[in-house]
């Protein structure tokens, strides 16, 4: 086997790789470095992730399993620091690793201005999930402010995202406006003016002098003597080629690291491709171009001929909630003509630039979609003399055709461009519609459209619609999976407004595309339908993932664990004692204190389960569902029983809570604490609700989270009772089990509907409040129960059916 | 063929699976309809997780442990993942279960 080392686990690479197992799964013994400590991931999605659309486990294009399936052996966080070519090895902190082929695919740096205060902590640019993290980690704190530095693509999206999370955001551009090598001044305007209404501040032809701070960024100063306080700072003023490895390795660089048509360098035996290259005088900066480089090099390294070509590019740009356009050439120069289309109500702005009859550049902002059809008559160099006078309409004008959305892509020829990251044009798309893949998730599957940026996606669908016809229904939202055209939100409301009440009905009566759908749209089902109809729906364990129907997490290797509830963190001599014994006897390999304030045992067989929840039944243990989309724990603090600050009973209160919510099923997990004072010592402020004590009652903060996101919780209320805060829990989590879509968390639910939503329900209204704890009152009547007790009466259900190894060895 | 009696088919629930212990490890009964019942590896050829945990949707089931689709009648994972468990011969009569220990035995040999 060939062995191939990657440096960088990046866009490009990770598309060579992909390319490389497709065309010969076991030819190569392939190890992949990465200085960032993770594989890859979409870059593109970093805005996304930034604004709080989607979260990283998202974004990720190659998990741990794809490594595996395909035995990359994986090195990431471990930079290489040196190639060795003439002994054919690369360095890294753990030592050396030889290659038959090597392959460099490092992209790029971020440019940082040597400012006088450019190395201040707080000072970041935007290139990698840990700026990402960074920007998040600041925006948390309130009334924090940001300056971005730079008025291009990046630096848009940081501002646009920062802006999402509440930060106050100016953005500083050295230029008249903003993004001006894709806009021009016109469409710079409009989108100043959509980042102003948004409440960004924009200043350009800034002169950035100084950043200042005492340890850490406090202010930016301008050359005019303007000074912006601020507590982060982005720099987005653009990148360079990361060639320095090559370069120490001798190998031939200029603005990046030469390469020709087949990606080679000038040793035959390293290739290179990404931002990190340069091309017959070319370097790039966008994936689509990267991409057609790692099929070119996928061949190359299986032998195959195949060259590289510079293709002309559009600029479909999505700064975030902005839409905008640009393709060829928009200077203004002789014997160019233009034309010109202004809306100013909806804010359009279309501009076309004409030579000798040929269209040669445009530039859209408010409207893109005619984008893609321009751009083939730059790219084809079509004569646009008969079509002049209509041109600026778009394709839904020519030929006398009725103005029909739809028309424009039905307009499209098969080699028109729709989906640009991946060159993936409607031929192909129709191709594929015709064999079969009749949603966009098919067709991101089968075609990789809309799977890099995702800002096609409303052309492949009407790409679809126009394809198959009325067999297409256009969707207006995601739908909840495959099962079905419907969205969460569609399917609750019809739920309640159809009242339908059993699985079997949700099918039937909205038109379920499966028998029995799948195993993402049942276990969604099932809890809105006992949320709904508590009393007249039966839970079905079929329609549950295992930890639930088991009633305890399954592990890697197929074993179980039981966690017993201890009320507020409390436990007693006698269980614990209990806990013990069934440690022994049932011989369980690992017994650990949880981040949740109990014990956990792990490593129990399946078959025994039955018997230790009996034995822990027995001690008067329950069930702590630590498997459940329901209540897990409720954190506390020693409060006034012990400690000198106390202000409140916090551990009474955190048992009363936990008493009031356990055994209830929620979209999500959700998690409680109570700390006795604003020292917090139960982490009550990063929770799904928590309780803040002080002395003139309870802080109720709400939305905090502190897994895969990081939230501070909001503030919901003050009360000055227990019995109030108790109700308000109450109330909160039933709207939560009320109106949140499967899956989503509080906060990721208060984020769609507003904590002013919440409030007016809960707080503001108390007529509504007590309707909704006594509808939760209703439900725990149902659900607040062990689950332990009546499983561990059926233990004969949880061995094998039969056991044929006697059997079959007669 | 040497067909044997493993089980009433109502010790499996509706959309929900047993499993039988066999020399050539696990196999999983699952039933997908009233009246339909399939027996397969219960090993996922991904990581080993234990399909008869997972939930059956249609004639499929899918791994509990990273969402592997199988179908049931044909042993085939569906999708974007390559991979396939052993699939074994069964039937229902008068609602009992009966599986074909010969195969097992049979692929047990070779
Ligand atoms: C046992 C425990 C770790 C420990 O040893 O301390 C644990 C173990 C698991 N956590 Fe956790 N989490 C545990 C406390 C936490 C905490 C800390 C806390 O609760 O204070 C967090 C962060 C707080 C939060 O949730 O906001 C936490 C955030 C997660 C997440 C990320 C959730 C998110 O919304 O971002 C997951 C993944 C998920 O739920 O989808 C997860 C999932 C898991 C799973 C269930 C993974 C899985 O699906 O198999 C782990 C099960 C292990 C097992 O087999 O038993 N665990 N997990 C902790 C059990 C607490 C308990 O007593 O119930
Ligand atoms: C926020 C953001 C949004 C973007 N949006 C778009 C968009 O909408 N459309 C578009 O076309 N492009 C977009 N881009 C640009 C696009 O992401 C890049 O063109 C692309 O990622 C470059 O790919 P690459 O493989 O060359 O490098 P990268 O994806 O940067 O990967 C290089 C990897 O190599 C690693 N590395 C570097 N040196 C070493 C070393 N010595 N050892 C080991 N590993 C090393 C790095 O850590 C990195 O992970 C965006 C970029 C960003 C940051
Ligand atoms: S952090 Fe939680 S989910 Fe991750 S390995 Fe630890 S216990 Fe498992
Ligand atoms: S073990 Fe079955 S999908 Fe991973």
């Amino acid at each position: 086997m060939q062995k191939i080392v990657v440096i960088g686990a990046g866009m490009a690479s990770g598309r060579v790789l992909e390319h490389l197992f497709d065309a010969a799964p076991d030819a190569f013994d392939v190890t992949l470095f990465n200085a960032e400590p993770r594989g890859n991931y979409n870059r593109l999605m970093l805005s996304p992730v930034l604004s709080g659309e989607k979260n990283y486990s998202e974004i990720i294009t190659h998990d741990d399993a794809w490594y595996a399936g395909n035995k990359v052996t994986c090195r990431f966080g471990e930079p290489v620091q040196r190639i060795d070519s003439a002994r054919k090895v690369v360095i890294s902190a753990q030592g050396e690793t030889p290659y038959d082929k090597l392959v460099i695919g490092t992209g790029s740096t971020p440019f940082i201005i040597p400012l006088p205060g450019h190395d201040l902590p707080g000072v970041i640019s935007y290139r990698d999930l840990d700026d990402t993290n960074a920007m998040i980690e600041s925006s948390a704190r309130s009334g924090a402010r940001a300056v971005v530095i730079g008025g291009g693509l990046l630096g848009l999206e940081a501002a646009a995202g920062l802006r999402m999370r509440g930060m106050e955001v100016t953005v500083l551009h050295i230029a008249g406006h903003l993004m001006e090598r894709q806009l021009d001044a016109a469409a710079g305007y409009l989108l100043r003016r959509d980042l102003e209404s948004r409440g960004i501040t924009v200043i350009t032809e800034a002169q950035t002098k100084a950043i200042e701070g005492n340890g850490k960024v406090a202010r930016v100063m301008l050359a005019d003597g303007t000074e912006l306080p601020c507590d982060l700072v982005v720099m987005a003023v653009g990148i360079r080629p990361s060639m320095q490895l090559a370069k120490d390795a001798g190998l031939a660089v200029g603005r990046a690291i030469t390469v020709d048509a087949q990606m080679q360098t000038s040793d035959p035996d390293i290739y290179a491709l990404g931002e990190c290259v340069e091309f017959a005088g070319n370097v790039f900066g966008l994936v689509a171009p990267l991409y057609e480089q790692a099929r070119v090099l996928a061949k190359t390294l299986t032998n195959q001929a195949d060259a590289f070509t510079v293709r002309e590019l559009a600029t479909k740009l999505k700064v975030t909630g902005c839409d905008l356009f640009s393709a060829g050439d928009f200077a203004e120069g002789e014997g160019r003509e233009d034309i010109v289309f202004r809306d100013p109500g909806r804010g359009v702005y279309k501009r076309l630039v004409l030579m000798d009859d040929r269209l040669i550049g445009a530039v859209m902002y408010g409207d893109t979609s005619d984008g893609n059809w321009f751009f083939g008559l730059i790219k084809d160099g079509t004569d646009v003399s008969d079509m002049r006078d209509t041109l600026i309409f778009g394709p839904a004008y020519q030929g006398g055709a009725a103005a029909d959305p739809l028309s424009a892509v039905a307009a499209l020829s098969a080699d028109a461009e729709i989906c640009g990251c991946n060159g993936v044009c409607k031929g192909r798309i129709v191709d594929a519609i015709e064999g079969g893949a009749h949603t966009v998730g098919d067709i991101r599957a089968t075609t990789k459209a809309s799977a890099s940026c995702g800002t096609c996606t409303g052309l492949v669908e009407q790409v679809l619609a126009v394809t198959l016809g009325d067999d297409f229904v256009m969707p207006t939202a995601q739908p909840v999976c495959g099962c079905t055209t419907l969205s969460h939100e569609d399917v609750r409301l019809l739920i309640k407004s159809k009242e339908l009440k059993s699985q079997p009905a949700v099918w039937q009566e909205l038109g379920w595309s499966t028998p029995n759908g799948c195993h993402v749209c049942r276990p969604a089902i099932n809890f809105y339908l006992l949320a709904d109809w508590p009393l007249e729906y039966q839970d079905d364990p079929q329609s549950r993932f295992v930890n639930e129907r088991n009633h305890a997490n399954i592990q890697k290797d197929g074993t179980y664990s039981v966690m017993p509830r201890m009320w507020g963190g409390i436990t007693t001599a006698d269980e614990l004692r209990a806990i013990a014994d069934a440690a022994d006897k049932y011989n369980v390999p690992t017994v650990k204190v949880t981040g949740g304030q109990r014990i956990d045992l792990l490593g129990v067989r399946k078959e025994d389960l039955p018997a230790i929840w009996y034995d822990l039944n027995a001690a008067g243990m329950v069930s702590g569902h630590a498997y459940s989309k329901g209540l897990r724990t409720v954190k506390t603090c020693v409060g006034t029983d012990h400690c000198r600050f106390g202000t409140q009973d916090s551990t009474g209160l955190g048992i009363k809570l936990e008493k009031l919510l356990w055994g209830s099923w929620t979209p999500h997990k959700v998690k409680l604490a109570v700390s006795g004072c604003p020292r917090n010592c139960a982490e009550a402020t990063c929770k799904d609700i928590g309780i803040v004590c002080v002395d003139s009652g309870y802080q109720v903060g709400v939305g905090g989270a502190a897994g895969m996101d990081l939230k501070e919780t909001e503030r919901l209320c003050d009360v000055q009772t227990e019995e109030e805060a108790l109700e308000i829990t109450a109330a909160f989590v039933q709207l939560y089990r009320e109106n949140a879509r499967y899956l989503d968390r509080p906060y990721k639910w208060l984020a769609k509907v507003g904590l002013p939503w919440v409030k007016e329900r809960v707080v503001d209204d108390p007529e509504n409040r007590h309707a909704l704890a006594a509808r939760f009152e209703l439900s725990q009547s149902i659900y607040r129960k062990d689950p332990w007790a009546p499983l561990a009466a059926r233990a004969e259900t949880f061995g094998p059916l039969a056991d044929l190894t006697l059997e079959a060895a007669e | 063929m040497s067909w044997i009696d493993i089980g009433a088919l109502d010790a499996i629930p509706l959309r929900g699976a047993r499993l039988v212990r066999t020399r050539v490890g696990c196999v999983a009964l699952f039933r997908t309809s009233p009246t339909d019942v399939y027996a397969v590896s219960d090993t996922c050829p991904h990581k080993g997780g234990p399909l008869s945990e997972g939930i059956v949707h249609g004639t499929s089931v899918t791994c509990p442990l990273h969402n592997w689709v199988f179908s049931l009648e044909t042993g085939q994972a569906q999708g974007a993942d390559a991979g396939n468990i052993a699939t074994y011969p069964v039937r229902v009569e008068q609602g009992r279960i009966l599986l074909d220990i010969t195969t097992l035995a049979k692929r047990d040999a070779a």
